[in-house]
């Protein structure tokens, strides 16, 4: 059998405090002594682990919050001494895109690089905004392979990154026109992205994301500095995020690097060709705000020779300084149509980036039309962030998970503990959807139930006039 | 943690388990109503009651709750603890039945129970969980307090709301309502099966869940004229006395699956799909396969089990009328029912399966319950039932076929009111599975898969956590609960004059969808 891919995770515990959702209240003074303690009995040992804190201050505070709110203790206690209430710390966290419960199986899957997997059915809301208004389909019968779940290992998650010329060109005399292709295979739809806001901290988080992007077989953006400073077996998976001004001060590293991100700017054609006669073998993509007239600046850049385009919507996935913004899964869905339209969808790599929190994001913007997503606060996430930053698009100080200074070794291995439980939770939409590799899910519209379209189908008629 | 023996269990131990359970006669099973109260000392409730120091035992409170919260007995000097689950709270304020108004030392304080509020999810809300408990204890809707139709999801059945008549006309005697139904309509000489309520129960294998739960259900679904099913995992010996009202299952794995248990049933089902994990096959984890589920399942104990999807033998609508002529040549007098889950072409594949011969077609939608799935799959894979029901009903009948093929499904039903919105979206019957489970006192916290299984002994094959509670408590409670929800089924049908649950069937004019935000009524 030949070698597939295959990320290693491997436990990493946070070393961070973790907030969790219940924690018990006790009232000791009417305790009995009664010989039938439900603490003992407790499935989950909570209240041992509680109690050896107690007795030393020294032990994690972790244990605290790991009770699981099965409520046996509450109904069991022989006086009804106990409660069980959410913690305030818990439901405090996050934002209104960022919900508690995404922190924590963001820092689960961090810690164990497993897909999340429980009891009882789906417990949130019915559907949502953006991305949750959109379900995928299965199929009651195709399949990836033959093999069911032990084929599963051959379902293909690569996608190219790069120009890709519709056919080649030949001049009269035989010789070939078109330039040769240089593509660049990563094994997983997502690329390391830079954090969404600014982070007043040193650059481990850059090198920690070097790191994994070579574990993970992708591909990391980062300053140009922080990729000078990074091994230099590294620099082939970075991508230097680069202003006009950057280009002349790197010239070296352009000559070691695959790929450049240019953000957009009025004279980003002229700087794309100024990095290309530094080195012409280099990938150039545009990062551009997804904002209004995206769709029509997009295909303009399409048109003009740039091949890869790196689509920034802010941290929630909205459109950037518009009054009434639309998410990424609909301004994503007209770029992608436009280029169907233009004729060159086949020829541009679209990258789609902000607002990517959760694995079934990858998989649904991908629906939507982008061959690969960006992942930026996920990783932060991934270190024990709680995106408490994200309002003032600055970190609070001083941060309550102390991102600043963690060792490389240990944010690259929670990164990539992360990633492959993305890759193995993709693995089971392509798996459902009978789909044998991601390219082939890129835009299929059919194979997805879009929450406007199925309610009016489904209950269109039972709307009171 | 502390110890337990299950890994020292002989097949000795099982037996004699064995026997001590079939020592319950069949004909004990009825459908009477009698109290199943929780079977935890302290029950939960929406309100904490307390009564301070300053009570003089006067019992004005007992003489003036009607829910029964205070209660002083005759003889007793001191009034008992409150039972507080059983509070109404603000809703008494104001009334002539105030207790903390009325008490003429101010010793009573009502308040919210912060317990109250970690239960539950928008999809099973406290209020839910709290009024299948109440249905389950007494077999009766809550009275006061608890919102006992819907959850607060926010769309799908909590946003569609039964539209009642403005001016009622005269209600129908509740005595001549019929929630019956036929469930074999192909006209192929096969028997006809008959159930009492437009419900049976969902699939829960043994393995998943423990032998309670499974002989309790099925002697609930004895008792109602209705059916269990054995989900995919055997059959075990202990459910012969209810072979008539069970179905047993044929999945993937085919785990459990012999000629001799197919020949005893009166329904055989294909699972293709389970709604909650959607394309992707089930998983036994180690733990739950201890050596008597190892046994059942003719597999090595403490390894884990996988359910591969799809059948293997299956890639075609033709392969698949294959393995319902095989069943058929087996029992030939067994239904075949077909449950598939809600893909976008789902009614292409409810039409397949009826030109292969389905009698029943069960569609699982993806909000439904499981004992392990990913959670990326809960949520995200496939459509929630609500969408389901309408598309293949009104492709049925289309199709001109509606009328020869009984549609069930299934997939987050939690109460009668679901049920009945189903019906009227265009299903003949629905399945059930989380509501049982809540009835016999799950909490929905998520761990039936974790560790030793559920830590409330429902979903755990665990010796000591399997025996939390006894056969005939759980029967009781699925006896209660089904009454409870026939009684509400009965109600509203009186309320909208129909005689019988079959006239609701596609009637979607008697449904409206809110807008969204709007407050349910």
């Amino acid at each position: 059998m030949p070698e597939r891919y295959h990320i290693k995770t491997a436990a990493t515990p946070g070393r961070f405090r973790r907030v969790g959702k219940f924690g018990s209240v006790d009232w000791r003074e009417d305790c009995s002594r009664c010989t039938n303690c439900v603490k003992v009995r407790c499935l989950y040992d909570t209240y041992k682990k509680e109690s050896a804190h107690n007795r030393d201050p020294l032990t994690g505070l972790q244990p605290l919050y790991e009770c699981k709110g099965c409520l046996s203790c509450v109904q069991g206690c022989t006086k009804g001494l106990l409660s069980i209430v959410i913690n305030p710390e818990f439901l405090a966290m996050g934002d209104d895109y960022w919900r508690p419960d995404m922190l924590a199986t963001t820092w689960n899957q961090s810690e164990t690089g497993r897909i999340p997997v429980s009891g009882a059915g789906y417990r949130g809301r019915f559907s949502g905004p953006g991305f949750d208004g959109i379900w995928t389909d299965m199929s009651e019968i195709v399949r990836p392979t033959r093999d069911g779940i032990h084929g599963r290992e051959y379902i293909s998650t690569t996608v190219d990154i790069g120009p890709k010329p519709l056919r080649l060109e030949f001049a009269p005399d035989g010789t070939m026109k078109t330039a040769p292709s240089s593509l660049i295979e990563i094994q997983m739809p997502a690329i390391l992205d830079v954090p969404p806001w600014s982070m007043r901290m040193g650059r481990e988080l850059a090198l920690a994301r070097l790191a994994s992007a070579k574990a993970l077989k992708t591909l990391a953006v980062a300053k140009p500095a922080d990729i000078e400073a990074a091994p230099a077996d590294q620099w082939p998976l970075a991508v230097p995020l680069m202003e006009t001004a950057d280009v002349a001060g790197h010239a070296e590293l352009l000559k070691k690097v695959r790929m450049v991100e240019l953000v957009d700017g009025p004279d980003v054609l002229e700087t794309a060709g100024k990095v290309r006669a530094i080195n012409p073998a280099l990938i150039v993509a545009v990062r551009m705000d997804v904002k209004a007239g995206a769709a029509a600046r997009a295909s303009d850049l399409g048109r003009q020779g740039i091949k890869v385009l790196h689509l920034a919507a802010d941290l929630h996935g909205m459109e950037k300084g518009v009054e009434q913004p639309r998410h990424l899964k609909d301004t994503l869905r007209e770029i992608h149509g436009r280029f169907v339209k233009d004729g060159f969808r086949d020829e541009i790599t679209l990258i789609a980036g902000g607002g990517i929190a959760l694995a079934e994001h990858m998989a649904k913007a991908i629906l939507c039309g982008a061959d690969l997503v960006a992942v930026g606060t996920p990783l932060l996430v991934a270190l024990g962030c709680r995106v408490c930053g994200s309002h003032e698009g600055t970190c609070d100080e001083p941060c309550p998970a102390e991102i600043k200074g963690t060792e490389v070794a240990y944010s690259s291995q929670r990164m990539i503990n992360l990633m492959g439980a993305w890759h193995s939770q993709m693995i089971e939409v392509l798996g459902a959807m009978g789909i044998r590799e991601v390219r082939r899910l890129r835009g299929e519209v059919g194979r997805a139930i879009f929450m406007e379209d199925i309610e009016r189908e489904a209950f269109g008629d039972l709307i009171r006039k | 943690m502390t110890s337990f023996a299950s890994e020292t269990r002989s097949v000795a131990d099982d037996a004699a388990q064995d026997r001590r359970e079939n020592e319950f006669p069949d004909g004990a099973v009825t459908r009477e109503v009698r109290p199943a109260p929780d079977r935890y000392r302290n029950a939960i409730g929406k309100y904490k009651v307390n009564r301070s120091a300053a009570c003089i035992a006067c019992g004005q409170c007992a003489r003036l709750c009607p829910y029964g919260v205070h209660t002083k007995p005759g003889g007793y000097t001191f009034t008992l603890r409150p039972q507080d689950h059983l509070c109404a709270g603000p809703a008494c304020s104001g009334t002539d039945h105030d207790c903390v108004a009325k008490c003429p030392q101010k010793a009573l304080t009502v308040l919210r129970n912060p317990t109250f509020d970690c239960m539950g999810d928008p999809r099973w809300t406290a209020d839910l969980i709290l009024s299948t408990w109440h249905e389950a204890a007494t077999g009766h809707a809550p009275a006061a307090g608890l919102e006992f139709r819907h959850g607060d999801s926010g769309g799908g059945f909590d946003r569609i709301h039964i539209n009642f008549p403005e001016k009622p006309g005269p209600r129908i005697d509740p005595g001549e309502i019929d929630t019956g139904l036929d469930l074999n309509h192909r006209g192929d000489g096969r028997p006809q099966v008959h159930i009492d309520l437009p419900i049976y129960g969902g699939g829960m294998s043994f393995g998943s869940v423990s032998i309670h739960t499974i002989l309790g259900k099925a002697r609930a679904a004895t008792a109602w004229n209705t059916f269990t099913c054995t989900g995919e995992g055997g059959f075990p010996d202990r459910l012969k006395p209810y072979d008539d009202h069970v179905i047993t299952q044929v999945a993937t794995g085919l785990f459990g699956v012999r000629e001799e248990t197919i020949q005893r049933v009166r329904i055989v089902e294909f699972k293709y799909a389970q709604g909650a994990k959607p394309g992707l096959g089930g998983h036994l984890l180690g733990d739950k396969n201890t050596p008597a589920v190892a046994r059942m399942r003719e597999a090595v104990a403490g390894n884990a089990l996988f359910s591969p999807f799809p059948f293997h033998s299956v890639y075609s609508v033709e392969d698949h009328k294959k393995h319902l002529d095989w069943i058929k040549e087996m029992n030939p007098r067994a239904l075949v029912s077909v449950k598939v889950s809600t893909p976008t072409d789902v009614d292409m594949v409810a039409v397949g399966s009826y030109y292969a011969g389905a009698h029943i077609i069960h569609l699982d939608g993806s909000y439904g319950g499981t004992g392990a799935a990913p959670d990326i799959a809960k949520k995200n894979i496939a459509m929630p039932i609500e969408f389901a029901i309408p598309k293949v009903h009104k492709f049925l009948v289309a199709e001109g076929i509606r009328d020869a093929v009984t549609l069930i499904v299934s997939g987050g039903l939690r109460t009668p009111y679901d049920v009945l919105k189903a019906i009227a979206l265009g299903a003949d019957g629905v399945v059930i599975g989380t509501p049982e489970i809540v009835a016999l006192g799950c909490v929905r916290c998520a761990c039936c898969e974790s560790g030793r299984g559920c830590p409330r002994g429902i979903a755990s094959t665990d010796p000591e956590l399997s025996m939390l509670m006894t056969l005939d408590w759980a029967t009781q409670r699925l006896v209660n609960l089904l009454n409870a929800w026939r009684e509400q089924i009965v109600d509203v049908l009186s309320q909208l004059g129909l005689r019988s649950i079959r006239e609701l069937r596609g009637r979607s004019d008697l449904l409206y969808y809110a807008a969204e935000g709007e407050v349910s009524k």
